[in-house]
Order: structure tokens, then C-alpha cells, then sequence
């Protein structure tokens, strides 16, 4: 099994913390793991990615044009990436702030409302774990043990008391995952 | 007991130094290599193994810090990108020119002048050739993985030693900034100081009533005197050349094309062959590790039974001249690359082999 | 009447005044007949040998007339890039705290190609000497400009005198460094009379002191002559400097323990 996943929102939404914990957790069941963050200019006007490789084998191509999924937090990253998914793959998207819904009929589309539902439980900082526990529910790809195990490995141990309520997020977002359309 | 991580190349590479039992690292901040130096200001090597980190004000600073340091017979290190290394070309010839041991890492971004800090393969001939004044040569690494970066730090440091001359670690901006995972190995403890007189006789350590003064220097005035020190560095080099050729072959076994490509292009080749594969092209990957000494033979040998090579380059085609140096000019090889910090996708080097190679 | 020594007579052992210090080698100095590095280089090393702390001693030699220091500096030297004696001995001490670390520069090296090593060691306050030579012009490249030659003064490239409108200014890198909190000791001195040398020589030892009080950067200038860039005969060129340099850059302390002399 390989799954390579490209991740892309505005800085500050949790982008790369994200990617880094799915690595984290791909590597506590000892799969071959990536993870490519855009970095220096291409940041600026805020928009950050991040690519995230999993994988039983070795990892090729730390760098892609083409992924199984991508996980969409802002109208320039659908612009970028809705092109970029395979056809058959997986374009999961918070529709806060889209205004071009995806087209695409070749690939499967779920939409996650992470951003409200953060608000509602008063949890922003964990909104993208919310994001993080929708993809899981489509794609278990990582079993959620190793998500907590690959947590408690990625956060400083003074944020380690945050763990319940990332744990919560997870489960919450497997819950309000929405399917949009399924790959014809 | 080996440990596992996940951490940037930049991070890998300083964490690996400590744990190799690094004596020193002297940066000055340029991206993509911050992180070096960040990595180790946080990890504060100094109160666990008293190894000194230091900014410095400049990289020729940083450089000739490391040039004081590997004179006293130190595991010493420094790291940059481009235009930082562009500074520290001076100090490296004197360095080279004094026989000392150094380890140098440089996270290559795009060219020239302040160019861009997006990953690049352009310092290819720098590294590879010389970059300083005089005839020397360092031995160049060049990673294409975390592991790497964190496996070529140690070597870095043992090759340094064994032939008493800089390494550099030869990576680019993606392996600097991308995470996987490493690997590390267990912490070696620093050398004391009658291991450093032991190890390193040479270095400038005191003069004790037990042996003559030591000198460290570049400098001979003596024209004839100076060229039989310029013959020796020579028959170092050849010596490197016939003892530490390091290269990954890839899928070569029934392969009738090859890319040769090193670094970040080596991995975007990986992903080529699968599509390539996919669609019944026989391709492989020859891989050169060192850099200098460049894999001449082994490259020669493999060319017998194949149809023609691609290399594959950031940059605007630099170790395609090696390549030709080893296969000859008559062989069908080409060159593609992609310049300025942009990385070639897996289908357009596919592309290109299809129809500079194959086709052509 | 007087009695007549004959040779054999003085060269008795019970009748020797001066002995070479060990830490000079036998081999015959590179410098110009009546310039001052001889003299610096023959005080540093004593102070050494006093301090007995031949086996603690790394020098670095400068890139300049004294880059060969180390051909008669006999102790563990390492010889620097042009200007970068500092960036040098900073590793040096920071890897061996516990060795006697010093830097031997003229004033192109210090203060012109490596004005950046000097001010950031000296603020960093590391824990070494500089012992800086200055004679006011490139006496190794055959007299050019200094950063630190004189207005009015004639070099190769002011050939009618530094003219500052057009040249700049000299940089008085003593009392500059003498400002920053990373220096502990800074004084000027010269080596062209037998009471000078002295106190030089009392200046080097206070620093050398200093360095195994952990104090910072202890900084000596010798204001020296160069005869040959200067185009002058030895004698006259330590008239002129007197004349001169002195005036310019006035002998005595700059910086005492750490607090600047009023
Ligand atoms: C990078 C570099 N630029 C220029 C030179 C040439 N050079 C050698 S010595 C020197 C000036 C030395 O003057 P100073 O430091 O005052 O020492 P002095 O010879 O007067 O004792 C110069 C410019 C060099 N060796 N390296
Ligand atoms: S050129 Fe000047 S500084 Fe150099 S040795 Fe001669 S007198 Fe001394």
C-alpha cells in the first residue's frame, strides 16, 4: 500500500502539523514515511502544503504532481489541486470560504464542515485534527491508536494534557464527513 | 539501541553530528539550511556533550572557525547553501591546502548571485571540481534521503579523518526541508584529548616536551618544495578514488535505459521508473552516492549492455560531463534538467528519456 | 686605565646578559634589518616560557609580513586566511578553554580585510589575545595604504600623502574595540626603545594573565615601524613614528579592567 497525499490551506490552519502527525502515525506501524512542506516564497500570501507519502515499500518521489488525495482548506489550494488528484482518488474539502465547489466526476468527493464545528466546540486550535479524523473515516489508513501514539511522539510533553481533546476532534470529524460524489 | 525518528534532513544531519560525537559546528543562517543551526541551539549539544555551537558573523567567519578547529585535530563542521558556500570557498582552499579534517553540508538552493531558495543541483561543479583557488578536491556526499543526511554526517567525519581532507555533504533544499524517517544511531562519546593526540598527531594541541612543534599551514614559498606538497595532495585524491566509490544501482539488472541522477533527482527518477515500467520501458537508475570520487568504472562496466543513459539534473547539465568522462562521448547519453529551484516531475523526466533517448 | 674584554672573555657563560628564549627557533628572522615584529616576536615568546606555559600555547599567524611567525614562533601555531586570525582562535579557545590562544596581526590584516572577525570577537568578549602590530601601511604587499596609515602619509597607493577627502579616514580599531563590552584589556605600546619594550612586554604577560582569568579579549597594538614601506633608514623611521604616529595614536592604557581610562 502507498497513499500519497497532499495537504494545502492557509498558514496557521494547521497544515503541516497535520501532515506531520499522519506521518508520525504511518511510522508507528512501521510503514515508510514522507513529508514535503512547501517552504520560503511559495508560502507567502499565506497559503502552506504539504505533501505526505505512506507506504509499505520505499518511498519513491518525495515530491508529486499527482496524489490519491488531497485535502483542500482554501479557495487557491481547490484552484492549485482539484486537477492534481488521480483519477478514482479522494478530494476531501472544508467548504468555509470555497466559493467553486469541485467538478471533478472522476475522483470521490467529501466535504467536512471542520471549521464550524471547531467554533461549536470551542476547540479552533483542533480544527485540523476535525479535518484529520474525516479522512480517516474514508481512508483508514492509519489505525487510530497509532494516531494517538504518533501524537504523543509529535507534540512537545507540555501539550501532552491536549491529547483527549485532539483524540475527541478525530472522532467528531468521523462523524461529520459528508459524501459529495462518487467517482463514476 | 537505535532510535527512530522523524525529522527534516537539516534537523538529521545536526542531530547525527552530535550523536558522531561532534566537537564543534560554526553557521551563519541562509535558507533552506536554518535549521542546522536552530535544530542545534535548541538541542544545546554544549550542556550534553560539550560540543561548541556558534553563530558566527558571517560564513567566511564560520569557515575559518572550522579551519581553527580541525587544526587542533577537532570533529568540526559547518553548514550553508549556496551563496553562503560561495563565501567559504577561501577557507576551504586553505583548509584542503592544509590537510585538515572537516565536515561541510551544503543545502543547495537555486543560482546564481542570490538566486532563489527553492532546491537546486547547481553547485554540482563547485562541490565537484574544486570551488576554491588550487588544484584540491573535497569529498562530496550527496544524500537522497533523511537517512542519508543523518548516515553521511558519521562517514562525513570518518572520511574527513582517514584522508585528512573536507567532506561535504552535497544535499539541496528538498532533502533539507522534507521529514522521513531516521534511523540515529547510538551517542559516540567525543574524543578526550589523548585521543585527539593519538588520532590526529598532527594537530596543534600544545607543544608538549615529547615531540617537535606543530604547524598547520597552506603556505610554501618554495616553489619545489610546494609542488611535491601539491603531488602528494594528488595521490590522496587518487587514493580516494581507488578506495571510497559509493553507488546505488536501481532496478539496472534487465534494464536497457538508465538515468543516472544523484540527490533529490535520484528519488524523482525512482518514481519515473515505476510509471516508465508501467509502461513496459526497461529502466534503471544508476545512482551515484560520492560524487568525488565520481563511480567512473562502475557506470562504464554497467553502460556495456544498455541503450543509452539520461542524466538527470537541477541544473543546466553538469554531471552529464562526468558521465560522458566514463561512458565516453560516442555513448548515447543526454542530458535533462530543469534550473532555478524548479524540480522535474516524474512524467516529464519519463518524457524526456522517451524522447531524447529512446526516440532520438 | 682600561682593561680590554677579549671575545672568548664575554662570550663566557657567568658573563652572558642575554639568552635566546627556547621559544624562538635558530632560524634567522624574515623580517627587514631594524623592523619591530623581531622585537614583538622575541617578548611574546618570553613571556611564554616565563609563564611556563609552552605546552598551553597555540598562536595564529596573520596572512601579511608576519605570516611566517610560525618558522620562528617555536610553539603550536596555525597560520590563517587574510584577516581571519580571530574567526580562528575563537574555535580554538571555545574547543580548549584551557589552552594560552593568541593572535599575531598586522593592520591590514586586523583592521581592514578582517575588521568583521576582530569587532565580532572582541564583542563577543572571547577568551583570547590579539596582539596587534601596527605600523600604518601593508609592509608584505611593498607599502601600500593601511586603514590605519596617517593623514598626510605617503604609501604606494597615496603616493602624495592620504589625503582623507579622497582616501578616507585611518581607523583607530583600538580605541574602537576598546568600546566594546567583550574587551577586558586594550592598551598601546611601541618597541623602539628599551623602556617601551618593557612595558610592552609587562602588557602582553597582563593579557596573557588575564586570558587564564577567563576576562575576554585582552588587546595589545604595538605601534611599529616599517622601514621598508616607510622608505626610511631604521633609525630615522623610529624618529618619524615618534613624531608622527605617536601623536596619532597616543601610547598607554585605553581600556583597564574592564572600564575604559578616562
Ligand atoms: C584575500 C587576500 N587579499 C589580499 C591579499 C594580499 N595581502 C597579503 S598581506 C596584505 C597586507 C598585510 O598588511 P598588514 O596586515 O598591515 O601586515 P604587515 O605586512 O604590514 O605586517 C595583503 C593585502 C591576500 N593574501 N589575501
Ligand atoms: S616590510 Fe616592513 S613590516 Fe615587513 S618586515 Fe620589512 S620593515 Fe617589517
Amino acid at each position: 500500500m502507498t497513499e500519497e497525499i497532499i495537504i494545502a490551506g492557509f498558514g496557521g490552519q494547521g497544515v503541516l502539523s497535520m501532515g506531520k502527525i499522519l506521518a508520525y502515525s504511518g511510522m508507528m506501524q512501521e510503514q515508510a514515511v514522507s513529508w514535503m512542506p512547501s517552504y520560503g516564497p511559495e508560502m507567502r500570501g499565506g497559503t502552506a502544503n504539504v505533501t505526505v507519502i505512506l507506504s509499505d515499500g520505499r518511498i519513491s518521489s518525495p515530491i508529486l504532481v499527482e496524489y490519491d488525495t488531497a485535502i483542500i482548506l482554501n479557495q487557491q489550494s481547490m484552484d492549485k489541486f482539484e486537477h492534481a488528484i488521480k483519477p478514482g482518488g479522494l478530494l476531501l474539502y472544508d467548504p468555509n470560504g470555497i466559493i467553486k465547489h469541485p467538478q471533478r466526476k472522476d475522483i470521490n468527493i467529501y466535504s467536512i464542515e471542520a471549521n464550524e464545528e471547531a467554533a461549536k466546540l470551542g476547540l479552533s486550535k483542533i480544527f485540523n485534527m476535525i479535518v484529520l479524523g474525516g479522512f480517516l473515516k474514508i481512508k483508514p489508513i492509519v489505525k487510530l491508536e497509532n494516531v494517538i501514539l504518533g501524537l504523543k511522539k509529535s507534540l512537545p510533553e507540555r501539550y501532552h494534557h491536549m491529547i483527549p481533546d485532539n483524540e475527541k476532534a478525530i472522532t467528531r470529524g468521523m462523524e461529520i464527513v459528508v459524501e459529495k460524489n462518487v467517482a463514476n | 539501541m537505535k532510535e527512530l525518528r522523524l525529522m527534516k534532513g537539516n534537523e538529521a544531519v545536526a542531530e547525527a553530528a552530535i550523536r558522531a560525537g561532534a566537537d564543534g559546528y560554526f553557521g551563519y543562517p541562509i535558507t533552506p539550511q536554518s535549521e542546522v543551526l536552530e535544530y542545534l541551539m535548541t538541542e544545546k549539544p554544549y550542556e550534553k556533550t560539550g560540543m561548541v555551537v556558534l553563530q558566527a558573523e558571517s560564513e567566511i567567519a564560520a569557515i575559518n572557525m572550522v579551519y581553527g578547529g580541525a587544526s587542533c585535530g577537532k570533529k568540526v563542521m559547518t553548514s550553508s547553501s549556496s551563496p553562503g558556500i560561495s563565501l567559504k570557498q577561501e577557507g576551504l582552499s586553505y583548509i584542503a591546502g592544509a590537510e585538515l579534517p572537516c565536515l561541510v553540508v551544503n543545502v543547495v538552493r537555486g543560482g546564481p548571485g542570490l538566486g532563489t531558495i527553492q532546491p537546486s543541483q547547481s553547485d554540482y561543479f563547485q562541490a565537484t571540481k574544486g570551488g576554491g583557488h588550487g588544484d584540491y578536491r573535497l569529498i562530496v556526499l550527496a544524500p537522497a534521503s533523511v537517512q542519508e543526511m543523518a548516515d553521511f554526517a558519521k562517514l562525513g567525519f570518518e572520511l574527513a579523518f582517514k584522508y585528512r581532507n573536507p567532506v561535504m555533504i552535497l544535499s539541496d533544499g528538498a532533502i533539507g526541508q522534507m521529514m522521513e524517517k531516521v534511523e540515529l544511531e547510538e551517542q559516540k562519546p567525543r574524543w578526550t584529548d589523548e585521543e585527539i593526540v593519538e588520532i590526529s598527531p598532527w594537530a596543534t594541541t600544545g607543544k608538549t616536551p615529547d615531540r617537535e612543534r606543530n604547524i598547520i599551514t597552506s603556505l610554501d614559498l618554495d616553489s619545489h618544495r610546494h609542488e611535491k606538497h601539491n603531488e602528494k595532495l594528488q595521490a590522496k585524491y587518487k587514493k580516494i578514488q581507488e578506495n571510497e566509490v559509493r553507488y546505488e544501482k536501481i532496478h539496472c539488472d534487465d534494464a536497457e535505459y538508465i538515468f543516472v541522477a544523484y540527490g533529490t533527482s535520484a528519488r524523482i527518477c525512482q518514481k519515473s521508473i515505476e510509471l516508465g515500467r508501467k509502461k513496459g520501458i526497461k529502466i534503471g537508475l544508476f545512482r551515484p552516492i560520492t560524487l568525488f570520487p565520481y563511480p567512473s568504472n562502475a557506470l562504464r562496466e554497467l553502460s556495456q549492455g544498455l541503450k543509452g543513459i539520461l542524466s538527470v539534473e537541477m541544473n543546466a547539465g553538469q554531471m552529464i560531463e562526468d558521465i560522458k568522462l566514463s561512458v565516453g562521448t560516442t555513448f548515447n547519453v543526454e542530458h535533462f534538467g530543469r534550473m532555478g529551484g524548479v524540480i522535474p516531475t516524474p512524467n516529464e523526466v519519463l518524457e524526456a528519456l522517451e524522447q531524447k533517448i529512446i526516440g532520438g | 686605565m682600561e682593561e680590554k674584554i677579549s671575545i672568548e672573555e664575554i662570550r663566557k657563560e657567568e658573563n652572558l646578559v642575554f639568552v635566546k628564549t627556547k621559544l624562538l627557533t635558530d632560524k634567522s628572522l624574515s623580517y627587514c634589518p631594524g623592523c619591530g615584529h623581531g622585537v614583538a616576536h622575541r617578548i611574546t615568546m618570553e613571556v611564554i616560557e616565563e609563564m611556563d606555559l609552552w605546552a598551553d600555547a597555540i598562536g595564529v599567524a596573520p596572512v601579511g609580513c608576519s605570516v611566517l611567525a610560525y618558522e620562528f614562533m617555536n610553539i603550536d601555531m596555525q597560520q590563517a586566511a587574510h584577516g581571519r586570525a580571530p574567526a580562528l582562535a575563537t574555535a580554538i579557545k571555545r574547543l580548549m578553554p584551557n589552552k594560552l590562544v593568541f593572535t599575531y596581526q598586522g593592520d591590514g590584516d586586523l583592521a581592514a580585510i578582517g575588521t568583521a572577525e576582530t569587532i565580532h570577537a572582541c564583542n563577543r568578549g572571547e577568551n583570547f589575545t590579539i596582539i596587534f602590530i601596527n605600523n600604518g601601511i601593508y609592509g608584505m604587499t611593498g607599502g601600500q595604504m593601511a586603514p590605519t596609515t596617517i593623514p598626510g602619509m605617503k604609501s604606494s597607493t597615496s603616493p602624495y600623502g592620504r589625503d582623507v577627502k579622497i582616501m578616507g579616514n585611518p581607523l583607530k580599531i583600538t580605541e574602537l574595540v576598546a568600546t566594546l563590552p567583550g574587551t577586558y584589556s586594550v592598551s598601546r605600546h611601541s618597541v623602539h626603545t628599551p623602556g617601551n619594550v618593557r612595558k610592552a612586554k609587562k602588557a602582553i604577560r597582563k593579557a596573557f594573565e588575564n586570558q587564564k582569568l577567563e576576562r575576554g579579549v585582552s588587546f595589545v597594538e604595538i605601534v611599529s615601524n616599517c622601514n621598508s614601506g616607510w622608505k626610511m633608514t631604521p633609525n630615522d623611521s623610529n624618529i618619524w613614528m615618534e613624531e608622527n604616529m605617536f601623536p596619532y595614536f597616543p601610547l598607554g592604557d585605553i581600556k583597564v579592567d574592564g572600564e575604559l581610562v578616562k
